[in-house]
């Protein structure tokens, strides 16, 4: 391991426009990263929908079988086909208690995922875990409902990568709000010192539950915070697919070659509420939301650039959902865990 | 291999060390073993550990498996985690317990979690090092024991060692298992020349591999009249104790459990079936703890096994005081051990 990171001279730069960025893609490449979000998207609208089917009369969130808290990513999907676009299997993400569309795009089982969420046996975690705590050892994957919490394990993560000497890398994902906690700083700092092989990704949906970003953060970019830390900081805007992963693309080589961390801030949206069941009265633009989903925005941009049109729309919409429901499926019919067996993997 | 139930066993090979030495012979051998091994911490490095957990283990081993740290709990020993779910073994040190406050979220929402949410598909086999104990007027920020709030927080093991040979079993068991174990050294028992000691901070410990189970007590010292249950710094005095009462005629058992997760629950049964008589002795705080704890283990089994009220010596609950007067004065010192074995006995 080198404990020799030179500070980059590199600050905060702001990621080439989508035109530039776009320019640079070729029409797989395009594809890839819309199917991706067509997924995660066709994922938690079918999750929406399981969610709200059983929980009246009124509203009981402990009611139905899939019971709790829950968060969807939906306007968020730019992040999770960017990044990961860039990963295998055998790369490492921590995401955070809105988590779905990171697994998703990283390759997670969609099976053992949905039975999780719907808290069976057959389950990631055997029904311990829930929607905010996926654990998949074959992707790597695992979330944290702790603001800020899962950037430290990602450390680890790399850090074993380091020392392996492979060139597999830690993606750690957060909110904007997460970037006032200790643990995101103390996780740069130490990252930035012994040159780990991580990214660093802030998701800036501009809202921390209720709390509007501008009210709680001093400064108007998070990515201005890796200058503190002498490495590279990039803030995508417009919630841009195509600058995200030309962003990640950087970040990941630069990880991958043993050159350290870097921090990259995305503007993106919170399609929905913080979690189901929040009516979002403290939100004013509240009625313009759905007119910046970025999922219709990139669908216009690739058919008028003739990439997409009906039929292949079609067909990643049509696999997207047989993928989905399969996995829905797949969950409702799978065992409940045995009440019996409650007290059981606590430990090894 | 020992394995040593009992330190009155008998090691063929043995060596006289301080605990701590003895906690640094484990770490190295293991070092030596598997590379998966390594130490990060504050101070671990040059400094061989403030209280000399480390000692010498830079330059055996190199800068690549002891590791000084920034200050920043959290941030290491998340990357402990990570390094753990990904096959390493690491060893990380938290310089004080008291210092959890800062980092404790990674320590029981994370390194305890992890195993059971993922249904036990993923394994976190790391051991979080940390010193305890008052008792040189470091104060109330310096001094706490705490071992009753780790052991109530499901899905981390805890380990207490009070002597050279079960520091150096109880660590070669810890890097082994593949669960999250938390090992609390008390400054008092490590040997430290700064520092006055009991004389069973020097002992013999056995040579080459040895092991002590986890979740296993040992009988420090039999006796027929009354149990004393207890851990780490407390059982030296509990010890001396009972050395003196037995000029009386007074035969003390003094039950050491050197590990509270799990614990040993038969352990006591078994003594206090014997005796009829219990004294818990506790350096955490008294109430909402540990003592409570062991009484339950008696009475959810047989209250009538009792002769007579359970006496608990421990930290009342305030905070550890500055001055040596106002510090001895609540700790469980050996005048409030024999005070309470005096009160269960009607001497």
């Amino acid at each position: 391991m080198t404990m020799h990171a030179e500070p980059s001279t590199s600050t905060a730069e702001t990621a080439p426009s989508a035109s530039s960025a776009a320019g640079a893609l070729d029409a797989a490449t395009r594809t890839a990263l819309f199917e991706t979000m067509v997924l995660c998207r066709t994922y938690e609208e079918a999750i929406l929908r399981e969610y709200h089917a059983d929980k009246g009369p009124g509203f009981d969130i402990g009611k139905g079988l899939v019971p709790g808290e829950m968060h969807l990513s939906a306007g968020q999907e730019p992040v999770a086909a960017g990044v990961c676009a860039h990963l295998t299997a055998d790369d490492a993400v921590t995401a955070t208690h809105r988590p779905h569309h990171l697994a998703i795009a990283h390759g997670m089982d969609l099976r053992a995922m949905t039975a999780e969420i719907f808290g069976r046996e057959t389950g990631l975690g055997r029904g311990r875990g829930g929607h905010m705590h996926l654990f998949d050892p074959a992707t790597h994957f695992s979330c944290s409902g702790i603001i800020a919490e899962g950037y430290p394990p990602a450390l680890g993560q790399a850090f074993a990568f380091q020392r392996q000497q492979t060139d597999r890398i830690a993606v750690a994902v957060t909110g904007e709000g997460a970037a006032n906690q200790g643990a995101f700083h103390e996780s740069l700092n130490l990252a930035a010192r012994w040159s780990l092989p991580v990214v660093f990704v802030v998701e800036d949906n501009d809202w921390a539950i209720s709390v509007p970003r501008d009210a709680a953060t001093a400064i108007p970019s998070n990515a201005d915070r890796a200058a503190a830390y002498g490495i590279p900081g990039e803030r995508v805007e417009d919630n841009d697919v195509e600058a995200v992963y030309a962003a990640a693309a950087r970040a990941v080589g630069r990880a991958r070659s043993g050159a350290g961390p870097s921090l990259i801030e995305v503007h993106t949206l919170r399609l929905w509420g913080h979690f189901e069941g929040d009516a979002q009265g403290y939100r004013p633009e509240l009625a313009d939301v759905p007119s910046h989903d970025p999922i219709p925005r990139y669908e216009k941009a690739l058919r008028d650039s003739e990439v997409l049109d009906d039929e292949i729309v079609q067909r990643i919409r049509a696999a997207a959902a047989e993928r989905v429901e399969d996995a829905i499926a797949y969950a409702k019919s799978s065992p409940l865990p045995d009440p019996a067996s409650a007290t059981s993997h606590v430990f090894a | 291999m020992t394995i040593t139930d009992t330190p009155t066993a008998p090691a063929p090979h043995a060596s006289r060390l301080t605990t701590s030495k003895a906690m640094v012979e484990a770490i190295a051998q293991e070092m030596e073993r598997d590379p998966s091994v390594v130490y990060l911490g504050e101070d671990v490095g040059a400094y061989g550990g403030i209280f000399s957990s480390t000692t010498d283990l830079l330059a055996r081993f190199g800068p690549e498996r002891v590791i000084d740290t920034p200050i920043s709990e959290t941030a290491f020993i998340g990357l402990g985690i990570g390094a753990a779910v990904e096959g390493m073994r690491p060893i990380v040190e938290l310089m004080f317990a008291d210092f959890m406050g800062v980092c404790l979220d990674q320590i029981y929402n994370h390194m305890a979690k992890i195993h059971f949410e993922s249904g036990g598909k993923v394994r976190v086999p790391m051991v979080l090092t940390t010193a305890v104990g008052g008792g040189y007027s470091d104060g109330a920020q310096h001094s706490q024991c705490l071992w009753g709030t780790f052991a109530h927080l499901p899905g981390m093991k805890v380990v207490v060692p009070s002597n050279p040979a079960d520091a150096k079993g109880l660590m070669t068991s810890a890097i082994r298992d593949d669960n999250p174990v938390v090992y609390m050294f008390h400054k008092g028992v490590m040997g430290l020349a700064w520092m006055a000691k009991n004389a069973r901070s020097v002992g013999d410990v056995p040579d080459g591999e040895h092991l002590v189970p986890i979740g296993k007590a040992a009988v420090a010292r039999p006796g027929t009249d009354v149990t004393v249950v207890t851990l780490s710094l407390s059982v030296h005095h509990a010890l001396d104790v009972a050395e003196k009462l037995s000029g009386e005629g007074v035969e003390v058992e003094v039950i050491d459990l050197r590990s509270l997760v799990p614990l040993d629950r038969e352990a006591i049964l078994t003594s206090v079936a014997k005796t009829g008589h219990l004294v818990v002795v506790d350096e955490d705080y008294l109430s909402f703890g540990l003592s409570g704890e062991v009484v339950a283990t008696v009475t959810d089994h047989d209250p009538t096994m009792l002769k007579a009220p359970v006496h608990r010596v421990a930290v009342p609950d305030v905070p550890i005081p500055y001055a040596h007067g106002l510090e001895y004065a609540v700790l469980p010192r050996p005048e409030r051990i024999e005070a309470a074995i005096r009160r269960s006995l009607a001497l």
